[in-house]
């Protein structure tokens, strides 16, 4: 049995076939959801690209998050492919150059202000603007990184989850009551083109395959992509501001 | 039949040209993609997806770095079995 018979999808992030939103739309695809996707600028042109390797068409929408224009768009665009939206997959994260990689004592205002507007902000700015299109049960997933520790030169960035970790749980708050589910899937790092722009990468990823009890694979984005296709399924109904660590348990671990 | 280094560069330079607007006849084997021929990592990635599509090959992204020239592409689709 499907999961996700007749589900419409808005995916934002499928950047690369690396990229974890790429294999929630495959996935998703395979498990009978309607998938749009979302992408701005001059990546429209690679997710155009990338999108023609997933199991069925899907189309992409223009969508920058921190454009009012384009949120209040947002609707009619994918309106134009489906009559509704029953889930929404927020992958969406950007920090400058100077807001990461050690810079966290000299980081300017500015630079922090980009990163928690792009990486944070965002979850709200667009789960309220897809709301005219939500159906009765709405699951709304976003990509986390573990926000409760500090990490080597991840800084801003890090700030920037923390608070996307904190915007999940109003939004679970505020938008329970008109059946919309908002949860985040915390995934170990990934090779995937967001990682590796952040430095650092290469040392994250090498100690969290020693910590973690089921190791972890930087290079095999499905585990993290299944667990956002539960969490997009009717699997997990009761649950809302919550955190699933897709990380070989290293969450868990004191060392 | 493999295809030539001649039709791998035909091919790749009409892809550039799609994605930059760089006439086909400057995708020469010997230009550098930053220096020569101005393009970003964004374009280049635009460009690395639809080689991938057209050669029927796959090229990681720990590659795309390695290569520099025009030449370094075209050589690496060949020996990833255009």
């Amino acid at each position: 049995m499907p999961l996700l018979p007749g589900k419409r999808l808005l995916l934002t992030g499928v950047l690369t076939d690396t990229s974890i939103a790429f294999h929630v739309a495959r996935l998703a695809q395979q498990e009978g959801a309607e998938v749009v996707l979302s992408s701005f600028g001059r990546a429209t042109r690679i997710t155009q690209a990338i999108a023609r390797r997933l199991p069925a068409p899907a189309p992409v929408i223009e969508l920058d998050v921190t454009s009012p224009a384009d949120l209040d768009a947002l609707p009619a665009r994918v309106g134009e492919h489906v009559d509704g939206l029953d889930g929404v997959l927020h992958a969406i994260g950007f920090a400058p150059e100077a807001a990461l990689g050690g810079n966290f004592l000299a980081t300017g205002w500015d630079d922090v202000a980009t990163a928690v507007h792009v990486s944070a902000y965002s979850l709200k700015a667009l789960t309220v603007a897809a709301r005219p299109l939500f159906g009765p049960r709405v699951s709304v997933v976003g990509l986390d990184f573990d926000a409760a520790v500090a990490w080597p030169r991840y800084d801003w960035m890090g700030v920037a989850k923390a608070a996307l970790e904190s915007t999940a749980r109003y939004l679970a708050r505020d938008l329970g009551q008109h059946g919309v589910r908002v949860n985040l899937v915390s995934a170990g790092p990934l090779s995937t083109t967001a990682a590796k722009s952040i430095p650092g990468f290469s040392e994250l990823s090498g100690i969290w395959g020693s910590r973690a009890p089921l190791g972890w694979d930087v290079y095999d984005p499905e585990p993290a992509a299944l667990a956002c296709i539960a969490l997009l399924s009717d699997l997990f109904p009761a649950t809302t501001g919550e955190i699933v660590h897709v990380d070989g348990g290293v969450h868990a671990m004191g060392a | 039949m493999a295809a030539s280094e001649q039709e791998i560069l035909a091919g790749l330079a009409e892809i550039v040209n799609e994605e930059t607007g760089i006439p086909t006849g400057d995708v020469a084997l010997d230009k550098s993609f930053t220096d020569d021929l101005d393009i970003d990592s964004l374009s280049m990635m635009t460009i690395v997806v639809n080689a991938e599509d057209k050669f029927g090959v796959k090229i990681p992204d720990d590659e795309v770095k390695n290569l520099k020239t025009v030449g370094d592409a075209v050589a690496f689709i060949q020996r990833a079995g255009a």
